[in-house]
């Protein structure tokens, strides 16, 4: 317990350091304006792909209807601070709560189903909630919602994507997190654990799909507005090709995955008739030599580190 | 200890299980034995709340089991092993034993338990910290079933434990199925050896197309006739 705590000090150390030494380089106009967007752009990914990556890796149910809690947090958020003018906490709250019982709702029922009957169901709820939305005139319909104030800057973004990462992080390394993993391995045997696989099951989408809502409130009040094109399963599956990329079930691949996939988009800007290619030809060969992710089920950390610089007993107690 | 009463089962249509009525008393080793498909792991599923009857009942310790979910049913001290192992191949061979212990929260005692059990299994303690899934398919009987008796079950079910491991691996087994039993395990082994699970077991109920036709002592059965021509091979 105490190494857990001990190694959680660590890692937000590093965490708030990193954020000092970005937020200066960002003071300083070191980087670039079109970066600085990038580098919020990549803390709202590492939300969402996280959060997708607790369903869908740790809990190993197939999910590709992400964009749609994203566009409930989206314009939730956005309704919270346009219409009612409160201040962004509230709407960032608000986004994530209401993308939550969206997921608790539309969980209860679909996650009966497994495999691509889970996947299929996902991926019709998010066109769902897209298309509800592209029709209520109250949020702007098809010319999207304008006007959102641009609240979104890198520090709420860094410090949202450090909270997520820890929440997901213990919430892995717990009980509960035992539990999905066992759900992930083989239900029936998880069944027959004890454990309640229903519940873990509809928690950690709810949890999720909270996550998702909240990155989508950052999302709206980034770019002053919310268009429900932001929402398509186009979304999702760039999301989904993230974690995919980094390894279903590793949390610092799916961080890895959103870099090195924001970071090629951004550089293939200039290109973006060969942008696409390069994005698939990646992909396909990953699956080829890697299928099962940059990273596996694995995970980077400070541990590793330790345990190389001379750490080694650490690890062996491990073993007890 | 364990009562099921006249339980039917259906599949959709198919009438899987007709009024099976069995008794397990406290200690003993009771045995199920039948050919492929007689309905033995339906029984099992049963009874582990699996699946749920569609008439009769199953009472343990007094207490009716019939619509409790699964996860009550293991905390009520009802452990299974399933058919086929099921083991969490991607996980170590201790976090596997870890989640034996999912529904305690006594972190002290888990660890003396996981200790236990390596003292059974020497086996299992040499390869702590390998993958399940890259274990022998005995190892992977032994780690099963030591998973199980990570909850601490007054009763454990049994299905199929030697199911596709050599001989001489399944008297390894069997003699491991005794000596858990003489720790005070009581024990509902489901075989299709019927030779090895009347050997070791008390109480022995015979299963064809899902319907009890004989039951008795395990030495009765044995000696009984029908029984030799059908499942001992004379």
């Amino acid at each position: 317990m105490r190494i857990q705590t001990k190694t959680d000090l660590a890692s937000l150390a590093c965490g708030l350091t990193l954020y000092a030494l970005l937020e200066g380089l960002i003071l300083a106009d070191i980087i670039p304006p079109y970066w600085q967007l990038n580098v919020i752009r990549v803390c709202i990914y590492i939300i969402l792909a996280t959060s997708l990556n607790l369903i869908n890796g740790i809990t190993g149910q197939f999910s590709i209807g992400h964009a749609g809690f994203m566009a409930i947090g989206a314009y939730m958020s956005a309704i919270m601070t346009v219409k009612l003018g409160l201040p962004f906490l509230v709407a960032i709250l608000t986004g994530g709560l209401a993308a939550a019982l969206l997921g608790f709702l539309i969980g209860l029922p679909t996650l009966r189903l497994s495999g691509d009957y889970l996947a299929i169901a996902t991926l019709g709820l998010g066109e769902i909630i897209r298309i509800t939305i592209l029709n209520i005139s109250y949020v702007g319909g098809a010319s999207g919602f304008m006007g959102i104030p641009k609240y979104t800057n890198f520090t709420w973004a860094f410090l949202l994507m450090l909270f997520t990462l820890f929440f997901i992080k213990n919430f892995v390394n717990s009980t509960h997190g035992r539990a999905c993993i066992a759900i992930r391995e083989n239900e029936i045997a998880a069944e027959a654990m004890g454990v309640n696989t229903t519940k873990y099951k509809v928690l950690a989408f709810t949890i999720g799909a909270a996550f998702a809502g909240v990155a989508g409130a950052l999302f709206s009040h980034n770019f002053y507005m919310a268009h429900p094109t932001s929402f398509t399963f186009m979304q999702s599956f760039d999301i989904l090709t993230m974690v995919v990329l980094g390894g279903l079930g590793s949390m610092t691949g799916s961080i890895v995955g959103v870099i090195a996939l924001t970071g090629i988009s951004a550089y293939m800007a200039d290109y973006p008739e060969i942008r696409m290619i390069i994005y698939a030809l990646l992909l396909i060969v990953l699956m080829l030599f890697r299928p099962q992710g940059l990273f596996g089920s694995k995970e980077i950390s400070l541990r590793i580190f330790s345990r190389l610089t001379g750490g080694e007993r650490r690890g062996a107690a491990q073993g007890n | 200890m364990l009562k099921v009463d006249t339980v039917n089962v259906y599949y959709g249509g198919i009438h899987a299980i007709k009024d099976v009525s069995l008794m397990v008393r406290e200690g003993e080793i009771v045995t199920l034995i039948g050919a492929n498909g007689a309905g033995k792991s339906t029984i099992l599923r049963t009874i582990s709340g699996l699946l749920n009857p569609k008439t009769g009942s199953v009472e343990f310790e007094g207490a009716r089991l019939t619509g409790v979910p699964a996860q009550d049913i293991v905390k009520k001290g009802i452990s299974q092993v399933p058919e086929g192992r099921r083991i969490f191949a991607n996980l170590t061979v201790l976090e596997n034993l870890e989640l034996g212990a999912y529904i305690r929260s006594d972190a002290k005692e888990i660890r003396e338990d996981i200790q236990k059990i390596y003292g059974r299994f020497p086996r299992l303690a040499e390869r702590r910290a390998q993958l399940a899934g890259t274990l022998s398919g005995g190892e992977q009987q032994m780690l099963a079933m030591g998973r199980a008796l990570m909850s601490r079950p007054k009763l454990l079910l049994l299905d199929e434990p030697s199911m596709g491991l050599a001989p001489l691996l399944v008297k390894e087994i069997f003699a491991i199925i005794r000596e858990i039993n003489a720790g005070g395990t009581t024990i509902l082994l489901v075989e299709q050896n019927a030779n090895m699970a009347l050997s070791i077991a008390h109480q022995a109920y015979v299963l064809e197309t899902g319907r009890i036709t004989l039951a008795g002592t395990a030495r009765e059965l044995a000696d009984s006739e029908s029984v030799r021509k059908a499942y001992l091979g004379g």
